[in-house]
């Protein structure tokens, strides 16, 4: 596969590692967070954990769309499909995710709701047209990365007048939530430098973590989706640790740009503006972190057609997804790991989707003695 | 988050719209974030559009970066 | 000549009466007929067991077939559930002899639709040399089944000095696979998600016996386990086997025979290959000694002309199924929690 392939070469991966080898202070520990889930997946998947010298450790970030959606936004997407007339359409990810009381949107489908996957947001202009007397909800989440589709999906269907869809709006935005896990690593255990996303960075470019890397000291490496990159980038972070710099690097240069993409950066300043603050499923509420869709769109938004209120809904006492999604604590340190809370029976943020830190650790790495 | 994959544009469609290949794979996705690409550009495909185009030089210079390794002193 | 079939299921059709009788008549021995069937009582006498099977036993299997769509890319229920029990005989080390075939029918259900997925099930038992020797046909209301749904039952025989089953693997064997991976569940994703392949890929489904055999002669003893990754992938067959023989299995990711298309729809849609369904493909584990023999009579079957070997079997204190990764990463391979589901994260 092209401009894939080449970034999955292991005799370059060996060279990376054995410099990342020759690079690290054996004094002392280099403990960097990959903000995003992808990253979390793709460390796990391709095993880099094992790889990496045993001082430098990878803190799973809350860059899941998934799992830090409140439980009370989604018991909001139930109710909705469980209104009569309604199609609720959604992508794979959340079909499985329990609400309050152990509902799903899956568990709606066989109580008879019509819940639909959908694997692009412009599906919902097809079902919506095939059904001209229904009412299609599409129930949005995702980073910056999504929320470009979601925008079209909008703009598409005011275009066309297509009164009976709407949007449950759920998008966050990366700087914010980066800021809010900044300023905890402040009260420590302090985090040494930040795995940049990727894709969010294709859309949003490199010039929004400037503020962060210098306002927090802290070195930020964009890195692309693919093991070589990802081991590049902490290659970059362990010199920039090194020699005492924090800056914005860009290793993923093949597909960000300081700018970003400025078509799809219109398209959702055009929809959407920010919220005062969102909750955070394990996070709590974080300043300008969400995103509403706009009162000229006003007619397509489900939380205005709709009479739908907030409740928020707290988590299992036991949970340790706070302090995990912060990096403070790690999958084993807490009591449920595995027992009550695994993939099947997700009780926290964490494990609710095969990115989360637990749900990862649970899925690939559980019995590995390096595994972290 | 974000699951994205670089595809070969093969075919440009109407309605802001193209062909892209992959492996062998093609799917028929939207342009609309990254307007007109030239026919054999690669575009970075998230659910079913294309959110930036891969720059082919940038591309190489990572990859150079990674053969250099070899040849670069250790610090 | 042919009555041309037009119209659709209707309840007259599962009453028992003309209409019943009419739509076997029609359709099913139209396509499925033999001296079995065409007796037209209850049950099926068999032949008896042949001189020289002395010590074989009878082995038996059944499955329900539920697949939608019902008409997929390189097949159909009927040629799944066909291929799909003589399979699962296959698998114990058996010679697949006869199928039996009960049809749920839902109401609506075109007719033209129902005489291809029989007509494809009559023309993949002629293939594997299994007739089909008794049957049954109901109709259920409109809105209560998925169009069809097929149970077949099969019945094989055994011959003696053959014994393959999940708990005979053995710390030292050698993991082999008869081909490419996921094939199968990606030609059944594509349309749904809008993945063109071209050329179309098509579902693996295949009887596999023939080759079975093959790998089974000439030292059966060698061969422990054999199994068909359906659901669930290899992912989920390696751990059923790792638990039932209590090791470990150790499988290399660089091994693992997959068509490019395929791993590029996988990627695409988040999905890990080794979940993936495959309906025409074996996993042998054997003797580590037999499995460069074993490999080379797989390659030799059109069905096994992929043949890898992927891992090793392991003794350990608590089964796992663990992946060398690309570069000597290690990961657990899991089971499968909850279903395969396309992710955008």
């Amino acid at each position: 596969m092209k401009h894939h392939a080449e970034y999955r070469d292991p005799e370059a991966a060996k060279r990376v590692l054995k410099r990342i080898h020759q690079s690290v202070d054996p004094s002392r520990e280099y403990r960097f967070m990959e903000f995003c889930g992808g990253h979390t997946h793709a460390i796990s998947r391709f095993g880099l954990h094992g790889l990496l010298p045993s001082n430098v450790r990878l803190i799973h970030g809350p860059g899941c769309p998934v799992c830090v959606l409140p439980i009370g936004r989604l018991d909001m997407a139930i109710a909705l499909a469980m209104k009569p007339g309604v199609i609720l359409c959604c992508y794979g990810d959340t079909l499985r995710v329990p609400g309050s009381e152990g509902n799903s949107l899956q568990k709606a489908r066989a109580y008879g709701a019509d819940v639909r996957m959908v694997y692009s947001a412009s599906e919902v202009l097809t079902i919506a047209e095939q059904s001209p007397s229904a009412d299609v909800v599409f129930f949005a989440i995702g980073f910056e990365t999504t929320t470009p589709p979601t925008a079209h999906l909008l703009l598409e269907t005011q275009r066309r007048g297509l009164n009976q869809v709407s949007v449950l709006c759920n998008h966050v935005l990366t700087p914010a939530a980066i800021r809010a896990i900044l300023e905890d690593s402040e009260q420590g255990p302090r985090l040494d430098g930040l795995v940049g996303p990727a894709h969010v960075s294709v859309v949003i470019g490199s010039s929004p973590y400037t503020p962060l890397a210098s306002d927090f000291q802290m070195p930020i490496v964009i890195a692309g989706f693919e093991p070589l990159d990802i081991l590049q980038a902490i290659l970059m972070l362990i010199h920039q640790v090194n020699e005492d710099r924090h800056a914005v690097e860009n290793e993923y240069t093949r597909a960000v740009v300081p700018e970003g993409n400025q078509r799809a950066l219109m398209a959702m300043r055009e929809v959407f503006e920010t919220r005062e603050s969102f909750e955070w499923r394990g996070l709590g509420s974080i300043a300008d972190s969400g995103l509403r869709i706009r009162s000229s769109f006003a007619s397509w938004d489900a939380e205005s057609r709709y009479d739908l209120a907030y409740q928020a809904v707290a988590d299992h006492k036991a949970c340790e997804c706070a302090a995990i999604l912060r990096g403070q604590k790690e999958p084993l340190d807490c009591k449920v790991f595995g027992t009550a809370c695994t993939p099947e029976t997700p009780l926290g943020a964490c494990m609710v989707s095969s990115e989360g830190a637990c749900a990862a650790h649970f899925t690939y790495g559980r019995n590995l003695r390096n595994f972290r | 988050m974000c699951l994205a994959v670089p595809c070969k544009v093969t075919e440009l469609l109407p309605d802001q719209r193209a062909r892209v290949e992959l492996d062998g794979l093609k799917k028929d996705i939207s342009l609309a974030f990254v307007g007109p690409v030239d026919v054999g550009s690669y575009v970075i495909l998230h659910v079913g559009y294309a959110i930036g185009v891969l720059d082919p030089e940038e591309a190489e210079k990572t990859l150079a970066l990674f053969e250099e390794l070899d040849a670069q002193p250790p610090p | 000549m042919r009555r041309p079939i037009a119209g659709a299921i209707t309840l007259a059709h599962g009453a028992g009466g003309r209409a019943s009788h009419q739509l076997i008549q029609e359709i099913f021995l139209f396509h499925l007929g033999n001296p079995f069937l065409q007796q037209g009582d209850d049950g099926a006498v068999l032949d008896p067991l042949e001189p020289g099977s002395q010590g074989g036993r009878w082995v038996t299997a059944t499955d329900a077939h539920v697949v939608t769509p019902l008409e997929f890319p390189g097949g159909d229920i009927g040629r799944l559930a066909v291929n799909g029990t003589i399979n699962d005989l296959a698998m114990m080390g058996a010679s697949p002899r006869y199928l039996t075939a009960a049809f749920i029918l839902e109401e609506g259900l075109s007719l033209a639709l129902l005489d291809r997925v029989v007509a494809s099930m009559a023309a993949a038992a002629k293939a594997a040399g299994v007739p089909v020797v008794a049957g049954d046909t109901k109709v259920v209301e409109r809105g209560k089944g998925d169009g069809i749904f097929i149970t077949t039952s099969g019945f094989g025989l055994l011959p003696p000095g053959i014994q393959c089953g999940g708990c005979r693997a053995k710390p030292g064997d050698a993991v082999l696979v008869s081909g490419t991976l996921g094939d199968h569940a990606m030609a059944l994703m594509a349309e749904r998600n809008g993945l063109i392949f071209d050329p179309p890929l098509l579902s693996d489904t295949a009887a596999l016996h023939g080759l079975v055999a093959d790998i089974l002669t000439p030292r059966p003893a060698a061969v422990h386990v054999l199994r068909d990754p359906t659901r669930g992938g290899v992912a989920t067959v390696l751990n059923e086997i790792a638990q039932q023989s209590k090791v470990a299995i150790e499988i290399d990711e660089s091994c693992l025979p997959m068509r490019p298309e395929v791993t590029a729809a996988a990627e695409l849609l988040g999905l890990d290959p080794l979940y993936l369904a495959n309906e025409g493909k074996v996993i042998v584990i054997c003797e580590a000694t037999d499995a460069d023999s074993i490999l080379l009579r797989m390659r030799e079957h059109p069905l096994g002309q992929q043949s890898s070997r992927i891992g090793e079997v392991l003794a350990t204190s608590r089964p796992y199924v663990e992946m060398k990764t690309r570069w000597g990463g290690r990961r657990l391979v899991d089971w499968l929690m909850g279903e395969l589901l396309p992710r955008i994260c």
